[in-house]
């Protein structure tokens, strides 16, 4: 199961979704809005996606995690829209008959997710300056210009 | 040929809209849409490098030849998670 929502994450319905006789291991990932990156201080977040190409990389993540991993089931959910401090940007659950197995196809996921889906976050920082994180991009000539319809 | 082009986060905040449409020549690579694209919003000059592009939901290379019926989007690097 694969979504983007913009409601906040059920991530207890989202892990039973994976939980299967034939798996040993359960695992849960949940990436959630930090405050502090070093000195910057957050007071929220908004994610923006391009949704249909979005959709399509997740399913492609799914079915190529599938391949390469002994997987049993897989379910990920990623927000969008705006979020407060420790909300719940995304989640993903695996399922694998052993833990190791588990980990590393979630550890997989949640990096591979972050390389290629079409999702983009932007920071509200405390002190009121906006700035998008485009990592390997310099956000300085962003600041305080971002209007986002 | 015209081709309507998807911006989105900053770039799309910096051409001020989404999607815009490009003119190009037939046969036109997505670099030379690149080009031009920098041509008519000088404003995406800093980001054009670093622009990941789209065609029809799937990444492509600037050497991509383009279609007048492709669902064509660039962006700048991804941040999800």
């Amino acid at each position: 199961m694969i979504e983007l929502t913009e409601k906040s994450i059920d991530f207890t319905q989202l892990t039973n979704l994976v939980r299967d006789h034939r798996a040993g291991a359960v695992l849960l990932f949940l990436g959630t809005v930090r405050e502090f990156t070093g000195t910057e201080q957050t007071s929220s977040l908004r994610y923006e996606a391009y949704p249909v190409m979005a959709l399509k990389k997740l399913q492609e993540l799914e079915e190529e995690c599938s391949r390469q991993f002994p997987v049993v089931r897989i379910a990920i959910s990623h927000r969008t829209g705006d979020l407060d401090l420790g909300e719940i940007s995304v989640a993903i659950a695996v399922s694998a008959p052993h833990r190791a197995q588990a980990f590393d196809a979630g550890r997989w996921l949640i990096d591979t997710l972050k390389e290629r889906v079409p999702i983009w976050k932007q920071e509200n920082y405390q002190d009121g300056r906006i700035e998008w994180v485009h990592p390997g991009t310099s956000g300085a000539s962003n600041s305080m210009t971002n209007q986002t319809p | 040929m015209k081709i309507p082009l998807q911006l989105f986060a900053r770039a799309r905040d910096l051409a001020g809209k989404s999607p815009i449409e490009i003119e190009v020549p037939e046969n036109a690579s997505v670099a030379q849409l690149r080009q031009i694209l920098i041509a008519d919003f000088p404003q995406l000059t800093d980001l054009g490098p670093s622009l990941l592009w789209a065609v029809n939901n799937d990444y492509v290379g600037v050497e991509h030849v383009l279609k007048t019926t492709d669902e064509v989007a660039c962006f700048p690097p991804v941040s999800g998670g």
